[in-house]
């Protein structure tokens, strides 16, 4: 019982309505049933002294009969119950009930009471002492009586009858009662048309909450719920429809985020493991298969050496030899390929390697009515690269491009060529140490993607870190602190704070300091330390001259990629193809290349098409001196 | 002729057994076999084994902890490791853990001969070397060298290049040789693969493992007209390659440092 929301929500809304109502209700008809009381009071003691003053004539003129005929004729009005005139001793002289005259009354009774309470005299009363609500049976409807007493007046004891001595104040009391049945008809009428507006009001609350409850509340959890359901049975490809923009929506818009994040690693999972036990599955059926081999080649190698004079069984038994050495090599490439990891580098020949990465795709190629272009540089020279990488950086260019160009015909361009460039610009620092060989290198803080290098500066009692680009020649530095022109600055190591700064030298633009880093292996780099100019000078590098490259572009004519993706296309597990990418591929060329010392880029231009430009290094002594 | 030599094979697979088991019989040695390391530790407290030839991949303790368990031990019978899984990470590691040798399998008859002869040879020193009171009869590595196991060596030059050769303890393990043959310049070189075939007087073909991967620039043309160079200066006149390292830095880690007392 009210276990949902809605219905608690209905619960307690309804609750509130049905006190706030029913309050309201209360104080609304006491007040109501005031107003008509006090009306009919006031009626009651108009009619009182209508009465008074309509037989005060009679009265003095002690006309009995015309007195009669005046009340008979009032107390005919329905509202009316009665009206009667008692004298000083209580007597009824006049009354609209022709029985009740001469009858005396009991100072103790209700209409007597109010003034002759504790046998008080009688005195002139407020209005409100003077009328009386009550009952003259318990089954009949409520009676206002009011009460209006005769006063003695100069007329009264001069008149000729001499009637009332001139000592009375009181000659006698004029009695008006007034049934209440109309009032209290009207007042249960409106009691009852508050209850009506109370159930139909409560009903309404209840029935408009409700329904906006169910709306707003009610149906967008039970999808939430049916939602999680269906993930848990590994339904990952549900989503969420018809999000509110409310709270609500916006729980079961990150729901949906976070079931299409979860199936999308559950997939690059589901990828990484199939490529993992395909590997594990290579190693296993090249284990097995290997110590059966061994039996076939031990047992074939030591028939053949023992039948050296049997030059027919000779030959058979060499084809058995050659057969499982054949054997051996192919097993020993499954093994190649399950372990991947390690490159392994040798002399290649790039333009060949395209062309078998083109063979592998060639029938995709054709299918797709793509027509690939090569533009080869036949005096490429080879270089030290892992052979099946390179194979397979072409492999995922040449599938993202088909991709790319998609059902419409396009054209994939590779293109292979030499480049000389400077060192400056192109020249990753990739480790730097201070002179105790503290490493200056922070991963946290990128330059252009690759990490800087991290140097305390000091300057004008200011202290503060610089990271300096770590591309030799290229000044996108990060500064931590405002730098003045002044040239009392130290610049030191972040971890032990030994100088960095070459008090031997000075720069030759500004003639400011200068500092010199230590690249390990390399020799060190040398540059402006007030980053006044652009002075940066690496000699090992210098030396070295302008560096030689292979340029390896691949181009194609499909949809291109938006500017806001290109930052993200190399990182890991970025992907737009949704399911059918592990968003890896990029990423894993970017790391080949890296591994190999090279470099990869991109231009693209949605609708026009993408350019991926690899360059690698001609040869990488420098890097393993 | 020959003296009796006692081999212990450690493999759960008894086509292999059998195989090493035929080949030594051949060459008159006696053989003992058990099927996983546990056993092998067993035995080796009661009988004395000249080599042992065990597979990496065993049921239980496998061919690396066992290769710990000797060395906790201080049981220094050379072993041979051998196994299916034959991927330049056993067998760098093998030789790394202080195998002697790396036959991956399948193997032929000349290859595991040869093995188990260095091997007869290698323990024969290694007792000789006990006899004498640890007196100079191998030459060490100089220093800064650095070593694959105890057969090859590695230098790096100043140019950035470095220079490969082998250890005169893997010499001495070898009988006189007739001829070498060696790679030609501009071939690759894996680490722990087989980058030079010796053929010996006595009809063995031995491979030494290249000790890092890298490309050929150069090679010691000297050796093959004098191939006893290698015997007589093996870590200066007796290089074999020059070469351009490719994952220097990556496989050096594997390597045993010339000034260690490993040998």
């Amino acid at each position: 019982m009210f276990r949902k929301i809605s219905q608690k929500l209905i619960l307690i809304v309804s609750a509130t309505a049905i006190i706030i109502i029913g309050v309201y209700s209360y104080f609304n008809i006491k007040s109501q049933s005031d107003v008509l009381l006090a009306e009919v009071e006031r009626h009651a003691n108009q009619l009182s002294e209508t009465i008074k003053n309509s037989t005060r004539y009679g009265m003095l003129l002690n006309q009995r009969e015309h007195i009669h005929e005046i009340i008979n004729t009032i107390g005919k009005d329905r509202a009316i119950n009665d009206i009667r005139i008692l004298n000083k001793e209580g007597e009824i002289i006049y009354s609209t009930r022709i029985d009740d005259v001469g009858k005396m009354l009991n100072k103790q009774a209700e209409s007597c009471y109010a003034c002759h309470a504790e046998n008080r005299p009688l005195e002139r009363l407020a209005m409100k002492d003077r009328t009386r609500i009550f009952r003259a049976n318990p089954d009949s409807s409520r009676i206002l009586g009011i009460i209006n007493p005769i006063y003695n007046e100069k007329s009264c004891y001069e008149a000729d009858c001499h009637a009332h001595p001139k000592s009375a104040k009181v000659l006698g009391v004029l009695d008006v009662t007034i049934s209440l049945a109309d009032v209290e008809q009207q007042i249960r009428q409106n009691e009852i048309s508050e209850l009506i507006f109370a159930i139909i009001s409560i009903t309404a609350i209840g029935f408009i909450i409700g329904f906006f409850v169910k709306r707003w509340v009610d149906s967008p959890v039970k999808e939430l719920i049916k939602a999680t359901d269906q993930v848990a049975t590994g339904n990952l490809s549900y989503a969420i429809k018809d999000l509110s923009k409310d709270e609500l929506g916006a729980l079961g818009s990150s729901f949906n985020k976070m079931i299409k994040k979860l199936d999308e690693t559950s997939q690059q999972l589901y990828q990484s493991t199939k490529m993992a036990s395909l590997g594990q599955l290579a190693a296993g059926v090249a284990h097995e298969i290997n110590n059966p081999l061994t039996g076939v080649l031990t047992y074939s190698s030591y028939l053949l050496k023992r039948t050296k004079d049997n030059p027919q069984m000779q030959e058979d038994l060499n084809v058995i030899v050659r057969e499982t050495m054949r054997s051996r090599e192919i097993v020993k490439g499954l093994l190649d390929f399950a372990r991947q990891s390690t490159p392994k580098k040798s002399l290649i020949d790039i333009n060949e390697i395209i062309n078998r990465a083109t063979a592998v795709v060639n029938n995709q190629l054709k299918l797709n009515k793509i027509n690939l272009v090569k533009e080869f540089d036949s005096a490429l020279p080879k270089i030290t690269a892992d052979a099946n990488q390179i194979q397979q950086v072409f492999l995922n260019l040449f599938v993202n491009a088909i991709d790319a160009i998609g059902q419409k015909t396009g054209t994939i361009d590779v293109k292979t060529s030499q480049i000389s460039l400077s060192p400056k610009g192109i020249t990753q620092i990739k480790s730097a140490i201070c002179p105790k060989t503290h490493s200056l290198i922070d991963v946290e803080h990128k330059i252009g993607g690759m990490s800087s290098l991290r140097v305390k500066i000091r300057s004008n009692g200011n202290e503060g870190f610089i990271h300096i680009d770590p591309i030799y020649g290229s000044h996108r530095h990060y500064f931590g602190i405002s730098l003045d022109k002044a040239n009392d600055l130290n610049l030191s190591c972040p971890i032990c704070d030994l100088t960095l700064i070459d008090r031997n030298n000075k720069c030759p633009i500004c003639n400011g300091p200068v500092y010199k880093i230590q690249i390990p292996n390399q020799g060190y780099l040398e540059g402006c330390a007030s980053f006044k100019d652009d002075w940066q000078k690496w000699d090992l590098i210098d030396r070295a001259g302008e560096k030689k490259f292979i340029k390896l572009d691949v181009s194609d004519t499909g949809c291109g990629i938006p500017p806001e993706n290109i930052g993200k296309i190399f990182e890991p597990f970025f992907s737009t193809k949704g399911q059918r990418g592990t968003g890896l591929g990029l990423s894993v060329i970017w790391g080949i290349i890296d591994t190999h010392n090279g470099t990869i880029s991109v231009q693209s231009e949605v609708g026009k098409g993408t350019t991926f430009s690899i360059r690698l290094p001609r040869t990488d002594l420098i890097r393993n001196i | 002729m020959k003296e009796h030599f006692n081999i212990l094979i450690i493999d759960d697979e008894e086509v292999v057994i059998s195989s090493i088991a035929k080949i030594a019989a051949s060459e008159r040695f006696s053989v003992d076999s058990v099927s996983d390391a546990t056993k092998a530790l067993q035995k080796i407290s009661l009988i004395n084994f000249d080599i042992i030839i065990c597979d990496i991949m065993l049921p239980g303790m496998d061919g690396f902890q066992f290769l710990a368990m000797l060395e906790s031990k201080r049981i220094d019978t050379p072993v041979i490791m051998t196994t299916g899984y034959s991927t330049i990470e056993n067998a760098v590691k093998s030789l790394y853990s202080g195998a002697i040798d790396f036959i991956p399998k399948p193997f032929t008859v000349d290859e595991i001969t040869s093995a188990i002869h260095r091997g007869i040879k290698f323990s024969n020193l290694m007792k000789l070397r006990k006899a004498n009171n640890d007196s100079v009869i191998i030459v060490p590595c100089p220093a800064k060298y650095f070593q694959l196991g105890y057969s090859s060596w590695m230098n790096k030059e100043h140019n950035g290049s470095v220079l490969i050769g082998a250890t005169d303890f893997f010499m001495k393990t070898l009988d006189q040789i007739k001829k070498i043959e060696m790679l030609n310049i501009n071939d690759a070189l894996t680490q722990a693969a087989p980058a030079v075939k010796f053929e010996c007087e006595d009809g063995l073909v031995h491979q030494l493992f290249s000790v890092i991967s890298g490309t050929i620039i150069a090679k010691n043309e000297r050796l093959e007209k004098e191939p006893e160079l290698l015997e007589k200066d093996p870590y200066f006149d007796g290089w074999i390659y020059r070469i351009i390292p490719t994952e220097l830095d990556y496989e050096m880690k594997l390597l045993i440092p010339s000034s260690s007392d490993r040998s």
